[in-house]
C-alpha cells in the first residue's frame, strides 16, 4: 500500500501557490512562473502512471518542476542568449569610467547563502500556511502576501471589516506558533 | 468625579483583545497614532500583550524577509481552466 496517493482534482487549489513561490525565486518572471506551473502540472497529468506514492503529491510536483526550471534555462542559454549576454557588459568600452567600481563586489549585495535561508524560510512558511483552513490561509494571503487592501479583500470575500480582522488574528496566531515550532 | 475617571480609564487603557487587534492592524500601517499609543500604554504593563507583539512582529519581519509570493486570483484560475481541460481530455481518453 502506497503511503500517499494522487489526485490531480485538488492539484490547483492546493499547490499553485507553493510551486508559484517556489517559481518566482527562481526565474523572476511572473509570465514565465505560471507557464512553468502548468508544464508541470500537465507533465504530472502524463506521468501519474510513474508516481509511486513513496513521495507526497508536492515532493514528486516539485521534482517534476525543477526538471521543467533547468529546461527553461537551457532554453535561454542557448547560442543566441549567451550572444546577448556577451553584448551586455564586456564591448561597452566607450563607457569608460566606473567600470571597475561596478566591478567590485556590492558587500550589502544578497549572497547566495542569504538567498538559499530566505527560499528556506519561505518554504516553511508555505509549510505553516498549508496546515491553515483554506478561509484562513486565502484571507492572508491577500492581505499580506498580494497586499490587497482591506475593502477589496472584503468586497471580494463578501465578508465585513471586522470578520476579516478576526480571520487574519487567528491566521497570524496560528502561523507565528507554527514558525515558532519548526523555525524560529 | 468618579464617573470621569473612570471614562478616562476606559479611554486610555484598552483590552488585552483590543491591543492584539491593533497590534495586527499595526503590522500592516492600519493602526493610527491614536491606536498606536494606546497599544504603547497596555504593552509597558501587560505581558500577554508584549508576546503576542513579539511573535507578531517575528512574524512580518520572516514575511518580509522571505519575500513570499502567490498567484493572484485570476492567475490561478487560468492555470485551473488549461489544467481542467487537460485532465478532462484525460478522463475522456481512459
Amino acid at each position: 500500500m502506497p503511503k500517499h496517493q494522487i489526485d490531480p482534482n485538488n492539484w490547483v487549489k492546493l499547490y499553485s501557490d507553493y510551486l508559484f513561490n517556489y517559481t518566482i525565486t527562481r526565474v523572476n518572471d511572473r509570465e514565465v512562473a505560471q507557464d512553468l506551473i502548468s508544464e508541470t502540472f500537465l507533465a504530472g497529468l502524463k506521468s501519474m502512471a510513474n508516481f509511486k506514492g513513496e513521495a507526497s503529491e508536492r515532493t514528486w510536483l516539485i521534482s517534476i518542476l525543477k526538471r521543467k526550471i533547468i529546461d527553461y534555462y537551457r532554453k535561454i542559454n542557448s547560442n543566441k542568449g549567451k550572444a546577448e549576454v556577451r553584448m551586455g557588459y564586456i564591448n561597452s568600452e566607450e563607457d569608460g569610467g566606473d567600470w571597475l567600481e561596478e566591478r567590485v563586489a556590492d558587500p550589502f549585495d544578497k549572497t547566495a547563502e542569504d538567498s538559499m535561508v530566505n527560499s528556506e524560510l519561505g518554504d516553511a512558511i508555505y509549510d505553516c500556511l498549508d496546515k491553515l483552513p483554506e478561509k484562513q490561509a486565502d484571507v492572508f494571503k491577500m492581505k499580506t502576501i498580494l497586499g490587497y487592501d482591506t475593502e477589496t479583500i472584503c468586497n471580494e470575500l463578501d465578508i465585513t471589516a471586522s470578520n476579516l480582522w478576526v480571520i487574519i488574528h487567528r491566521a497570524r496566531t496560528a502561523l507565528a506558533d507554527c514558525m515558532e515550532e519548526n523555525w524560529f | 468625579m468618579k464617573g470621569l475617571k473612570r471614562m478616562k480609564k476606559s479611554f486610555l487603557f484598552i483590552s488585552c483583545d483590543e491591543a492584539q487587534h491593533i497590534c495586527d492592524k499595526a503590522q500592516y500601517g492600519e493602526a493610527s497614532s491614536w491606536e498606536r499609543f494606546k497599544l504603547n500604554i497596555r504593552l509597558a504593563y501587560c505581558h500577554i500583550t508584549k508576546s503576542y507583539s513579539v511573535k507578531n512582529t517575528k512574524l512580518t519581519e520572516s514575511l518580509e524577509k522571505a519575500d513570499v509570493k502567490c498567484l493572484k486570483a485570476e492567475e490561478r484560475k487560468k492555470i485551473e481552466n488549461q489544467f481542467k481541460e487537460e485532465l478532462a481530455k484525460q478522463q475522456q481518453n481512459n
